[in-house]
């Protein structure tokens, strides 16, 4: 029987599939952090259980770590105390901790794939909703909540109930300024941020295809950001050129019989999906959010829609969005001055990310109303970056580089956007308060956040790329 | 995990619509590593002005407005996967969460802690929110086990949708991992095999 890719992982993954019952579904890794874990290991001492598989479970601290002076003691006392918590229950339970000071310590979703620990065919989970970043290498990754994670913890598996599939093919050649991060926030803005609720979306068509592993990963990233339980791409050459010889890497005969597994990854051409969306790359123009969801996007040249474009039922919240947001409808965002530029988080902090933003501001300098900070998503993307020189480029151009971590994504650290300013930010969510309370925050790509950077102001990118730069 | 069966409530309305789970508790509230106090920063800048004075215009600080029932506007909890939004809720002292669509992984991780979470029509929910708008005091009454909202008043009565296996551990009390762990020979097995 043809199967899409993500029934072929699902299938092969199941240890028992009862009717009226949610499948029990093997998990092969389980990322955990600080934030989402110390409620599981709470419940697995009242349990009396160890984690039943603590090799197959890999920790990190990300989401509340400081970006400055990382190796001195955190300031914040909850902060610190989490981050204590975590290597105290990853001690007691056997667990591998990349922490603060570990060479591999980084963003959760940045760390496993560059350490070869994500893989295609496998299932992983995290409890964080951008678990699904790893599907770019043809996993089944979803987020889960803290009970799930216990329960993998106890377990090594979930139960779950199938998902339905969903396949988004985006097809021919991006224009000049366009990048992975456009493509998703199109897509999101024509679905909308509960278009993909209940699917297991596959990103498919000549566009994706093209894609580098580190754009992969940023489509995949936010899948969650349109409901959907998680996003993957079909593995192909890229992919493994991308996982051969990095540290948990199979290698040799491993490696020849991973991958022989990995090429039977693919959706059979007769597969049946629930749902075909198709969209073509020409249409898509550099994007940036207006709203309080990642579903309020537009071609940043557009105008802002109006109250009264929607169905009568949604305009009271389109209008708190705006009001929030101290923007109107039917005006255009371009030339709106802005007041910081974050580049980092789990959707664009990868090396690619920052030699991207390197090249474009090299020989030019930020606006003086504007702090621009770049957080690199793991300690081995910045010291790369730092070996490439990016770090000079940075510097001479105004922007801060700072240790990896989530940082200005969701505001747990210090690195927070203070109240009634705009920050144009290359994270995943442009929630009320994401980035501080009463923060304002546009979502964009790399390169139209360090546009922003240069000018001060939001701008389209597209016209500065033909503009003689003086280095 | 506590049992649910039965619930006869007033209501506390919340007619907006994408509510994600940094309103419902925001980052920078995480930082417990126990499941409990999270109540207190449940919809905290909506709730709070900067000062930590209530904000008087929002509906969990009028006095009008008691209940163990949030009723919410389409896609609830979508967003982060933190459980720590279930558990603020549940802090609260709310029991049922109504909504016309919720996001996957806040509905998982609600029903995951006893915490129930009601898929009604646009309609339903518009005749909901219509009611309460008249008589703040309005009850509806949850029926779990025939799966039925009713508006007290007007005896306006709508089904609903629950998986048959986490209907059962919402009346028995009863969590996946003990499922699970009953099973952990196949989990071994399965291993094997790989």
């Amino acid at each position: 029987m043809s199967k899409t890719l993500v029934e072929k992982i699902w299938d092969a993954h199941v240890v028992k599939s009862e009717a009226g019952f949610p499948d029990i579904l093997y998990i092969d890794t389980h990322l955990i952090h600080e934030v989402t874990s110390p409620q599981a290991f709470d419940g697995l001492r009242k349990r009396g259980l160890p984690v039943f598989r603590p090799q197959q479970t890999v920790a990190t601290a990300d989401h509340n770590v400081p970006t400055l002076n990382q190796l001195q003691p955190i300031k914040e006392e909850l902060s610190r105390f989490q981050v204590d918590m975590l290597t105290k229950n990853c001690a007691e339970f056997g667990i591998e901790l990349y922490g603060l000071g570990h060479p591999f310590q980084g963003i959760v979703h940045v760390i496993g794939p560059e350490l070869g620990i994500t893989l295609p065919g496998k299932t992983m989970v995290c409890g964080d909703s951008h678990t699904s970043t790893h599907g770019a290498f043809g996993a089944i990754a979803f987020g889960i909540g803290t009970s799930q994670v216990e329960q993998v913890f106890a377990t090594q598996c979930l139960l779950q109930q199938r998902p339905k599939t969903m396949k988004i093919e985006v097809n021919g050649e991006l224009g000049k300024g366009v990048s992975a991060k456009d493509i998703i926030l199109y897509i999101i803005a024509k679905i909308s941020a509960a278009g993909g609720t209940g699917y297991f979306i596959e990103y498919a068509g000549s566009t994706i295809e093209a894609l580098s592993m580190e754009a992969r990963m940023t489509i995949c990233n936010m899948s969650i950001e349109m409901g959907a339980r998680g996003g993957l791409i079909a593995p192909d050459q890229i992919t493994y050129d991308y996982i051969k010889g990095r540290e948990f890497a199979p290698a040799g005969e491993e490696w020849d019989k991973a991958l022989a597994y990995w090429k039977t990854l693919y959706s059979d051409a007769d597969a049946k999906f629930d749902s075909v969306l198709t969209f073509d790359a020409a249409d898509i123009s550099p994007m940036i959010t207006y709203g309080t969801n990642p579903g309020m996007g537009m071609g940043i040249s557009a105008h802002i829609p109006a109250t009264g474009d929607q169905a009568v039922s949604e305009q009271a919240s389109f209008q708190k969005a705006l009001d929030y947001m101290g923007i109107e409808g039917d005006t255009e965002l371009v030339g709106k001055a802005i007041d910081y530029v974050f580049i980092g988080s789990c959707t664009n902090s990868r090396i690619e990310d920052l030699r991207e933003v390197a090249e474009f501001v090299k020989g030019r300098q930020k606006a003086e109303n504007v702090i621009a900070w770049i957080v690199p998503g793991s300690k081995q993307v910045e010291q790369q970056a730092i070996a490439e020189g990016l770090d000079k480029i940075f510097e001479s151009a105004g922007f801060q580089l700072r240790e990896p971590g989530c940082s200005a994504c969701l505001g747990m650290n210090e690195d927070k956007i203070p109240a009634g300013k705009y920050c144009v930010s290359t994270s995943n969510r442009n929630f009320e308060g994401r980035q501080g309370p009463d923060s304002r925050t546009f979502l964009a790509s790399p390169l139209t956040a360090a546009a922003a950077a240069i000018t001060g102001k939001v701008t389209d990118v597209r016209t500065l790329l033909n503009e003689p730069v003086h280095a | 995990m506590r049992k649910f069966e039965k619930l006869t409530s007033a209501i506390v309305p919340l007619n907006i619509e994408n509510i994600d789970t940094d309103q419902i508790i925001p980052a920078r509230f995480l930082k417990a590593t126990t499941r409990e106090g999270f109540g207190e920063n449940l919809f905290r800048d909506w709730r709070y002005n900067g000062d930590h004075s209530l904000k008087a215009d929002f509906v969990m600080n009028n006095p009008a407005y008691k209940g163990r029932i949030l009723v919410a506007g389409k896609n609830f909890g979508c967003g982060s996967s933190r459980e720590h939004a279930a558990w603020a809720i549940q802090d609260a002292g709310f029991d049922v969460v109504i909504s016309s669509f919720f996001a996957d992984i806040f509905k998982g991780n609600a029903l995951n802690n006893g915490l129930l979470p009601i898929q009604v029509t646009d309609a339903f929910l518009a005749e909901i929110f219509n009611t309460v708008e008249k008589d703040h005091a309005a009850t509806l009454e949850v029926d779990l086990e025939n799966q039925t909202v009713t508006i007290v008043a007007s005896g306006a009565q709508e089904g609903f949708e629950i998986n048959a296996y986490k209907k059962s551990c919402l009346i028995n009390g009863y969590d996946d991992i003990d499922f699970i762990l009953n099973q952990k020979h196949l989990i071994e097995e399965f291993e094997q095999t790989k």
